[in-house]
Formats: C-alpha cells, structure tokens, sequence
C-alpha cells in the first residue's frame, strides 16, 4: 500500500506525520519512506538513516554536432521550451530550459544532434532502524523538481508499506509525488491558511482520484473552519495532534515524534489501521 | 524601483505573516502574492477585486481518434508516458509537441492550455497582484513572471517606488522564478532543524542568482541554541541577520482575524517586526545609493 502525506501549506507538519509513520511500523515487514520534497528534502534530518547507494539524476540535452549541422533551423522549430536558437550560422542551446523531450535530436533531418546527460538531482537510499529510506535532493540552482521525484519512485519496491513525504503546493511536483498513491494524507492546521490550503490540496488529490484524510496538527490554536469544512465534505479527521511546546521543541531538535514521545506510537499505529480499512472499503466499493 | 522578496525554502515559517505586515508598515508600495500554488496573503489584506484575468500557457496533446492508426509511435516516444492506449494524461503531457511532429497521419494536435488565473485587487495597503494555479497545472514559474510583470507595470503607472513579494517555498522554478532580478529577498526562517537545513539551501540559490539576502529568525525562543547557531552561521557567511521574532499565539489570533498582526497587537511580535522593517528600508535605501 503507497501513503502519501501532503499538505498544500508548508509547515504544516507532513516531515513529522511521514517520519513518526514510519517508524510506528519499524516492527512489521517491508516499510519504507520516501522524501520526495527533493527541494527541501528533511526526513534524513529525523531518521539520520546509513545511506548505502546514491545515483544520479540526470536529464538527456541536446548536442549539436556542427560538422553534420546546416543550420536549417528545425530544432529551434520543434523545441516548446525555447532551449535551442539558431542564428545565421551559429547554434545556441540552453541546457536549463530544456525538458529533454528528445524531439530536436529525434527530428533533426541530417541526425546532426546527440544528446548528452546534464545532472539535475541526486537519488540516495539506505536505511535507518528497521525502515527503507529514499530521498532525492534537486541541485540547488535548477527549477524543474518532477524528474527527480520520478527517479525517487522508481526505486521504491511495491509490496509493503510505501509513505510518501511530498513537496507543499498543488503543481506539478506536488502530482508526480502523488500519483499512484492509495491514499493520501493531508496534514493542515486550524486557521484560515491552513484552511484555504487544505481546500486547494482537496481538489488536487480528487482530481487524480485518491481517497483522503486528514491529518489536524496544532489543533487548539485558530478557529474550527476545518472541522467545519471536513464535515461537509465528508473528509474524515483520522488524527489530531495539539499544538504543544514539547512537541514543536522535539521537532525543532531533529527527534520524531515517536522517539521522543513513545505513547505517540500507538496513535500512529491506529492511524495506519484506519487508513488500511478505508482504502479495503474503497476497493469493495469499485469491484462491486 | 526596488523589489523584495521574501522567501523561506521550507515553507510554513511566517512569510506570509511577515509580508501582511510589511504590507501595514511600508508607505509606497504595489504587493504581489508569488506562492501561485497557495496563495494566502489576500487572506490579511481584504482585498476587492479590479481585475480577474485567465492566463494561459503551455500545450496539451489531443490525439483524434478518428485519423488515429494506433501505430503506437507517439507512446513509444513520450519520454513523460503520457501517452497509454493512445490517449493522453493531460495531467503528465509536458506539453512538448514531440507526438504531434511525429504522428504519421497527423492526429495529434496541441491545444492551448488555461492554467489559472491572475488578478489585481485594491486593499487598504496598496495594490495587489494576485494568482491561482489551476489544480494540477504546471508553469507556475511562467504564472509567477506575470504575476511580477504586472506588479512592475501597476508600480510604474501609479508611481510607486517598491514591490513587495511574497515568495513560494522550495528552491525549483517558482522560487527562482521570483527570485531572478530582485533587489532583495529576505529569508524567513526558523530555529528547527528542517529550518537550518532549508535556510542553507535557499541561500545557496540566492547566491547562485547574486541576489543580496538578509535573514529573518521566526519564532526565535523555539530553542535558544538553534538560534545562536543560525547566527553564528549567517555571521561567518556575512549574512545580516535583520530580525528575530519570538513565538507568540497572537499570530495565529490575528490570521483568524484576518488582519496583518502589527495592526492587531502592540506586543512584542510587532515591535520585532516594525523594528526589521526598519532595518531592512535602510538596506533598500543604501542599495539605491550604490
């Protein structure tokens, strides 16, 4: 089964949520967390896991071959992005705006471009206590965040527990996080922000068809717009974590939540049953 | 003019609270909402709205079923597989165009894609300029640009000298998409270790773009010693730290309110703020002079 935790709104506690998930399960066979917040990656922060293999992620740009080239110009026709120019006799590539569609080096009539690999991102695995850990980390400097997230997924195996610690937002990171998940967890807080945001996230995960539950974290401050919107949306709370000085200290510090605070354990454990039961409901639900 | 913007790398660390209350405390000014994703800000301002325009952007691949010969070229070169059974997932179609030079019989056309909105709304503080992502929609750093262009536009129209920019979190394509050309950013972060972390990676794509930075310690009392370690850091790096902010519920009281927190408390969040805000006009000021 794939969890993802997501949030709309950063800050909101989906590192705490995917990390003490995790390692509630430690116990039982086959979990493994993925960070695919390859922007601003943290659960190696909570877990400190012993990386054992790293490879890198890379895109395929475009060369231009200039003996072959005669400067026709097709390439800088074909490419969306604005990536190749070709000016008199002289080609330009600009290797950051390229999405490495292949179309200029497919296209190209004298097959005068190859394609070389330009590193994007790094993809590391290992383990930490009894829990699979795969993070990607985009390289500080380049924009596009989804094909290191997709190296990320690749690597995860599918039998087992898979949680998914995804990027805030609702864009195009956010999706390729998400997709092919079985539910997906939305962690928020009781104020208008979170609000606001959880109603964005909503739509997102409907839109790609996932079933959803809430994750209410800091619940004491704010106001009750969540529980509101949650009971007119039928959206289920599945876990409520007060804000509480102890906590926020913990997780300033770098320790999980379940570390820290072992009671915690059970809750997530519970978590994790209520979540199981919800998508077995939704499966009878299809198949019939 | 001059343009800050106010940034975090890991998101949730008050940038929003700060810019609402930037938005109280700077005297000429057009603001620009720049987390296109989740957009918060106009939740402080009560904004009314002037203009509401669609913003489109990108392609999407459509193939006609009917000249269709499901030879299977197209799928076989997606390299985003958003191609399956010859249909295509809009929602992973980059929009590239590849399938479309490539189809033997020409079924495939791209379509023009509406990815959100922007808008340009008065408030009490000034203009701003605000945008909606369509749900699951991609150029959100193209969405960004326009959201900037106009603040850039509406500033020189009404004669305003400063911009202030609410950022989005991370470090991809929005981020630098905000960041690029700025006079300033300032980094909101605070003393956890997904903070510190995030804070140093930020940085270094400020850099990497040479944009001059000062940092912000939001909820600066979370552990005294984090914090120190952050100064001493930005200290060695030759970064200003321009405010430290303690902890307080009234943040959360006034985001309820829906109201800029310097205009909702006298306590010591606000003489934080205002006193940062000071700080960081003198910068712009200086940064004129240079």
């Amino acid at each position: 089964m794939i969890i993802s935790v997501a949030s709309g709104k950063g800050g909101t506690g989906k590192t705490l949520v995917a990390t003490s998930l995790a390692l509630s399960l430690k116990h039982s066979h086959g979990v493994v967390l993925l960070d695919c917040d390859v922007e601003e990656p943290n659960d190696h922060v909570f877990l400190q896991p012993e990386i054992t293999g790293s490879k890198a992620v890379s895109i395929l740009v475009p060369k231009i071959g200039e003996d072959k080239c005669t400067y026709c110009g097709r390439c800088a026709e074909v490419c969306t992005y604005h990536a190749i120019a070709v000016l008199g006799n002289n080609v330009m590539t600009f290797p950051q705006l390229c999405h490495g569609c292949g179309a200029c080096s497919y296209l190209c009539p004298e097959k005068a471009i190859s394609e070389e690999s330009r590193e994007t991102g790094v993809v590391e695995w290992g383990h930490s206590d009894g829990v699979g850990f795969i993070h990607g980390k985009l390289t500080v400097g380049e924009a596009m965040a989804p094909p290191v997230i997709r190296k990320v997924k690749e690597y995860a195996s599918n039998d087992g527990t898979v949680i998914i610690d995804v990027p805030p937002g609702t864009s195009c990171p956010v999706v390729e996080a998400i997709k092919g998940s079985d539910f997906c967890l939305l962690v928020t807080e009781p104020t208008p922000f979170g609000l606001n945001d959880l109603c964005l996230a909503v739509e997102t995960v409907r839109e790609l068809n996932i079933p959803c539950g809430v994750v209410l974290n800091r619940a004491g401050v704010g106001d009750a717009g969540v529980q509101e919107y949650c009971r007119k949306q039928k959206i289920p709370i599945l876990l409520t974590i007060p804000l509480d000085t102890e906590i926020a200290r913990l997780y300033s510090r770098g320790i999980p939540l379940v570390e820290g605070l072992p009671e915690w354990g059970e809750s997530f454990r519970q978590l994790l049953k209520r979540v199981t039961e919800l998508v077995d409901e939704r499966n009878r639900d299809t198949e019939w | 003019m001059k343009e800050i913007v106010i940034l975090s790398g890991k998101g949730g660390t008050g940038k929003t609270t700060i810019v609402g209350s930037f938005a109280a405390l700077a005297q000429s000014k057009v603001l620009a909402d720049c987390d296109v994703d989740a957009a918060d800000l106009h939740l402080l301002l009560s904004p009314s709205e002037r203009q509401k325009s669609e913003f489109w952007s990108g392609q999407v691949a459509y193939i006609d079923r009917d000249r269709c010969t499901e030879c299977g070229l197209c799928q076989e070169l997606c390299r985003f597989d958003a191609i399956k059974d010859f249909m295509v997932d809009p929602v992973s179609c980059e929009g590239c165009g590849f399938c479309s030079h490539v189809c033997p019989v020409e079924a495939i056309t791209m379509k023009e894609n509406m990815s959100g909105y922007w808008f340009i709304s008065d408030t009490k503080y000034g203009p701003l300029v605000h945008a909606r992502l369509g749900i699951a929609q991609e150029n959100s750093g193209k969405l960004v640009a326009a959201v900037r262009q106009q603040a850039k536009q509406i500033a020189e129209s009404e004669g305003e000298d400063l911009i202030i920019s609410d950022g989005p979190p991370g470090i991809g394509c929005p981020v630098i998409s905000s960041l690029s050309g700025a006079s300033l950013a300032l980094l909101v972060t605070e003393p956890t270790l997904s903070g510190m972390h995030d804070l140093e990676r930020v940085l270094g794509v400020c850099r990497h773009f040479g944009v001059p930075v000062l940092v912000c310690i939001n909820k600066c009392d979370l552990n005294e010693g984090n914090t120190q370690q952050i100064e001493s850091q930005c200290l060695s790096q030759g970064v200003e730290i321009a405010g430290r902010v303690p902890f307080d519920n009234i943040v959360s009281q006034s985001i309820v309110q829906g109201i800029p927190v310097v205009e909702y408390s006298n306590g010591t969040v606000t003489q934080e703020i205002e006193r940062m805000w000071h700080t960081i006009s003198a910068r712009l000021r200086n940064s004129s002079k240079e």
